[in-house]
């Protein structure tokens, strides 16, 4: 890969989007199969980047990206190192597979298509967050993966709960996206770089200003939502209301990886401080035992697996924070352990489900005959879970002791925390890889094809090679429609837990490849990770050995301590997710109460509290700074025909105000109305004195048309305290404006524009009308968008006049309709 | 002379804002027709007036006279009163539609977008 | 044809044979006036909204004398369609300046000569007279809806 490749790197990350354009139209006319050319846009990526994993290897880090907003220093720009570059195959190796299972998944659903694009829409969002090196693409692909993951989670919108759950899960993660943009903003103002290559130069200038603990939170709250820490963890478990498929991909390998992906990338920028290697830690630590634990109570596959997701996310962001040396390699090495092995199980559950009907661990048993494929999956996924050699789960597992373990009393709690979680991760992933599958055989619902809504009911489950002579062998001794698994949906469990063992087996490729690379980007300094499969006898070892022990223990007494989580559970009884339920139903009580409040349905309140508002801010300014104006001299120049003039206009603005007829108050309108025209008539206004004189001819017929139609009252209603009430709110506005027209008249006049269009009406404008000039020519847009006001008022006047409230329509005279 | 003249402008506000703060829309209407004339009355005294000389360029000259009437609020008001003109149509067939719908010309009685006994929104999902 | 009788009253009170004869005469010389005020506007007073609303009082007059039916035979098209058509004309007049490579909106001018007369021709004239055809369409739709609404 080299700088030339920059225009590929664009392609590549823009494609998702693309295909996901193409999805639904693609589906319309493969079916199903449409799967197979859209996994091809994920495996070419995954293809792609695969070519950069030797130079990044070897220390190398890929800058690139487009000027996007240059006057603000916005671009659009990646940064591709170990880090991301590990993050970019696991989206796209994964993204792959996930297509594929979701292919056979939802195989007849009438929705499928919309589904293809919108997991491609979250993986070209995903793939944004992990290469952003600028702040605000990655803030932008950060919320992106909110709304798409809402849309996957919502996606059997016609049940309640899932529409719950996603609007749950858009609360909590896109409100932790406005909090990371605040922090990247306050980040951005401290050191004044908004790329994260950058940032890192700068990271001792941030540690010391003051902003940093409010940067480092806010940016938590970023972090912590999206990767479901303690106390944000409800939103992961309810969004299993979300298709299998999406579950594997979203909620266990990739978004909710996004907020540790975020710690990694910040902690060369953020890390090696106090509040970071304590909050880090405690949070993590108490996602990883508050998961485990909620996670045994459950008896769902896909709750049991969501909790375990919840506390292997704490185990990360706790090894994130650490600080000692192995713990970032740990991390590391932990995170794409996970992201294969829990993606493995998700798509094993999702399998269960598909066929035998149910997720119900204590409904299971007896699978393995039916299923050994999906079995097989799952029995590899789960010892890589439960941290036995050769898997690579094995090898985080030991990482992470190695750099717990020590003698203070940190990291005695620590690695006491760490055992316990493991052991009961242990025990969990044992229960949702073998106790369906072992036992006696039950009676069970049967497969329901394109599970979730939907299907093309009594379909053949599948018509392919691999799996029908397994088909036709069990189908003597067993109930004749639980089978194994459909091929596409084989696929993709099998590949990770292979995939797992590989990585375990040939450590020291793997290292290389990626995870010493990928710890190096974490630290941003050369790392190298040694850890293999061949145990040896040391701490770390002892402590597995005690983990597996632990997990043993709790996976045979498994219901007794099911019973007891959800004792212990139902004992505290109020959690975050009712808590958010709440505050939604307060959200919406607060709101109607303000809005009945505000909006209490009263024109003349409305209209009240406005002129009030003026008032105030007319009069209120001079008040506090006194700057009355100075009251006017009578003026003696004025022409006997002038007073005259405005003396009528003032008849005729009482006059109005007292009429208690219509032919009155349209007579007296009329009255002020002319008297305005001859003023401007008067002081060198001709255009104006004109068209103020159409006006009010025109105003004076309209009104009289309407209000022949309409009652005046013989009187104003307004008496005693109201009639004081008004005329003082209208008094103080009266005075406010004249007070603020004779501070404006005794000021020195600013004659510029006046001088700018006097001097160049005639020369450039060719206009001796200098008012005309302005109008048509140079302020001519503004009048186009005049004109087109007066075009939509007369539009909306025939709307409201020929929509009869009756229904009948008045046809004009040209109306085709009424020749017909 | 602007002094005096920006007194008769503060009348024009009261009267269209006393009138506007009434229940009965006719009346509002009417308010609303007088604080057009008042706020282009005070545009074309915040400019100055001069008497009697339009802005127009003379034959054979090039710009204005100094006497000559600032030309830059007469053209901000001459668009305006159409606009607002067409605004007050508006606003009277609005007036005279919501009369003939709702039978009342009294804005308190006048509840249908907003009625007395709104029921609260629903809580769920 | 009136259903309230304040309406037929104050329509009888104009509607005198006088006024009635003279309506269409009147009409005809408002709306020439009215073009010629909108053609002298540029260097006289006038200008495409004065001489719109002449025109759109022209017809309203006419309106209140003959009926509305006798207006939107004698406009032929539609009102609303007018000032549609006064909009675009403007809207044409702002957009020939891009063709010319200056900014939009910007004056272009051209005086042929024809038949012995220089004649100004402009872009400024063209977006005046979009000014007067939505002024007169926008208002006499208005002023015709509202005299209409006595047939119902």
């Amino acid at each position: 890969m080299a700088a030339s490749d920059a225009p590929f790197i664009f392609i590549a990350l823009i494609a998702p989007f693309l295909a996901a354009v193409a999805a639904p139209a693609l589906t319309r006319v493969l079916g199903h199969w449409a799967a197979l050319p859209l996994a091809l846009v994920p495996a070419g990526i995954f293809a792609f980047f695969c070519r950069a994993l030797g130079d990044v290897a070897g220390g190398q880090a890929f800058t690139g990206g487009y000027l996007w907003v240059p006057s603000f220093n916005v671009s659009y720009s990646w940064l591709i190192d170990g880090l991301s570059l590990t993050f970019v195959l696991l989206i796209s190796g994964i993204g792959a597979l996930i297509l594929l299972y979701a292919g056979g998944y939802l195989k007849g659903h009438p929705q499928q298509g919309r589904f293809f694009s919108f997991i491609l829409m979250f993986m070209g969002s995903m793939l944004g967050v992990v290469v952003s090196d600028s702040f605000l693409m990655l803030f932008i692909y950060w919320e992106l993966t909110s709304i798409t993951s809402f849309l996957l989670i919502g996606f059997d919108h016609s049940r309640e709960a899932s529409r719950r759950a996603a609007i749950q899960a858009l609360v909590v993660t896109g409100g932790g996206g406005l909090a990371l943009l605040a922090g990247l903003i306050l980040v951005w103002n401290v050191t004044g770089v908004s790329t994260i290559s950058l940032l890192i130069e700068y990271a001792p200038a941030l540690k010391a200003s003051p902003y940093y603990f409010a940067a480092l939170l806010l940016i938590l709250g970023g972090a912590f939502t999206k990767s479901a820490q303690f106390p944000f963890h409800f939103w992961l478990p309810n969004a299993m209301e979300a298709p299998t498929p999406v579950s594997a991909y979203l909620h266990s390998a990739t978004m909710v990886k996004a907020g540790v992906f975020l710690l990694m990338r910040l902690q060369p920028a953020f890390g090696d401080t106090a509040p970071w290697e304590t909050i880090l830690p405690v949070f993590g630590g108490a996602t990883l035992l508050a998961g485990t634990v909620i996670g045994l109570r459950q008896t769902d596959l896909k709750l049991m697996l969501a909790y375990t997701t919840v506390a292997s996310l704490g185990l990360l962001v706790m090894m994130t924070g650490f600080g000692t040396p192995h713990a970032l390699e740990s991390a590391a090495l932990y995170l794409v352990a996970h992201a294969l092995f829990k993606g493995a199980l998700f798509m094993v559950a999702g399998a269960v489900d598909h066929e035998a009907g149910t997720r119900d661990i204590t409904r299971l048993g007896g699978l393995w005959r039916a299923m050994p494929v999906t079995f097989a999956a799952a029995m590899l996924a789960a010892l890589s879970m439960g941290g036995l050699p050769p898997f690579l789960g094995f090898l985080a597992k030991e990482e992470v002791y190695e750099a717990l373990a020590g003698g203070n009393p940190r990291a005695i709690a620590f690695t006491l925390a760490a055992v316990i979680g493991n052991g009961l991760m242990f025990a969990l992933a044992f229960a949702v890889a073998l106790k369906p599958f072992v036992g006696a055989e039950r009676p069970l619902p049967g497969p329901h094809h394109g599970s979730e809504a939907g299907t093309e009911a009594g379909a053949p489950p599948s018509a392919l090679p691999g799996t029908s002579p397994a088909r036709g062998e069990i189908g003597q001794r067993h109930p004749p429609h639980i089978h194994e698994a459909p091929f596409l949906m084989l696929i993709g469990p099998v590949v990770l837990a292979i995939s797992g063992l590989m990585a375990g087996i040939f450590s020291g490729a793997f290292h290389a490849a990626i995870s010493a690379p990928m710890a190096s980007a974490i630290a941003h300094e050369a790392r190298e990770i040694t850890i293999s499969a061949i145990p040896h006898l040391s701490l770390p070892f002892a402590l597995s050995l005690a983990t597996i022990a632990l997990g043993v223990i709790v996976y045979l007494l498994l219901d007794r301590a099911r019973e007891a989580a959800a004792a212990a559970l139902e004992s505290i009884g109020w959690g975050p997710d009712q808590g958010f339920d709440q505050a939604m139903r307060g959200l919406i009580r607060g709101a109607h109460l303000v809005t009945t409040r505000i909006q209490a349905g009263r024109l003349e309140t409305y209209i009240m509290v406005v002129f009030i508002t003026i008032a105030a801010a007319l009069l209120l300014p001079m008040a506090i700074f006194s700057e009355w104006p100075t009251w006017p001299a009578w003026p003696a120049d004025a022409g006997f025909h002038e007073l005259v003039i405005f003396a009528i206009a003032v008849i005729g603005l009482f006059a109005v105000v007292v009429a208690g007829d219509r032919l009155t108050a349209i007579v007296s309108l009329g009255i002020q109305g002319f008297s305005v025209a001859v003023i401007f008539m008067l002081y060198g206004a001709p255009d104006l004195a004109f068209t103020q004189f159409m006006v009010e001819t025109l105003s004076v017929v309209i009104l009289a048309l309407v209000m022949t139609r309409l009652d005046l009252q013989p009187s104003d209603h307004r008496h005693g305290r109201e009639l004081v009430k008004d005329a003082i709110i209208a008094l103080a506005c009266g005075v406010g404006f004249a007070a603020l027209l004779l501070r404006a008249v005794q000021a020195p006049f600013n004659t510029s524009l006046t001088d700018f269009f006097n001097a160049w009406s005639k020369v450039v404008a060719h206009g001796s009308n200098v008012v005309n000039v302005i109008i048509v020519d140079f302020r001519g847009t503004d009048t186009l968008g005049e004109i087109a006001v007066v075009t939509i008022t007369g539009l909306a006047i025939l709307a409201l006049i020929r929509i009869r409230g009756t229904g009948t329509v008045k046809p004009a005279d040209n109306d085709p309709e009424r020749s017909a | 002379m602007e002094g005096f003249m920006a007194i008769v402008v503060g009348i024009f506000f009261t009267v269209a804002i006393y009138l506007m703060l009434s229940q009965y829309i006719i009346r509002i209407l009417l308010g609303v027709a007088i604080l057009g004339n008042a706020v282009n009355m005070l545009l074309f005294i915040a400019g100055r007036v001069t008497r009697e000389a339009p802005p127009i360029i003379g034959k054979g000259m090039e710009t204005l006279p100094a006497s000559a009437a600032n030309p830059l609020p007469q053209a901000l008001i001459l668009t305006a009163i159409v606009i607002s003109f067409s605004f007050f149509a508006f606003l009277l067939v609005l007036a005279y539609r919501a009369y003939q719908t709702l039978k009342t010309d009294d804005t308190q009685q006048m509840r249908l977008a907003e009625p007395e006994d709104a029921s609260p929104p629903p809580l769920g999902y | 044809m009136d259903t309230s009788g304040t309406g037929r009253s104050a329509r009888r009170g104009m509607d005198t044979l006088i006024f009635r004869t003279m309506a269409p005469y009147l009409t005809a010389l408002m709306v020439l006036f009215s073009v010629f005020v909108l053609l002298r506007g540029h260097n006289e007073p006038g200008g495409g909204f004065i001489g719109g609303l002449i025109a759109a009082s022209a017809f309203a007059i006419l309106g209140i004398a003959s009926g509305v039916s006798a207006v939107r035979r004698a406009l032929w098209f539609d009102p609303i369609t007018i000032a549609a058509a006064g909009l675009a004309a403007s809207a044409l007049a702002g957009i020939v300046s891009l063709f010319a490579d200056v900014p939009f909106m910007t004056a272009l001018w051209v005086f042929p000569n024809i038949f012995g007369t220089e004649v100004a021709l402009s872009t400024p004239m063209l977006f005046d007279i979009g000014v007067y055809l939505v002024v007169t369409g926008a208002i006499t739709a208005i002023a015709l809806a509202l005299e209409e609404r006595e047939d119902d």
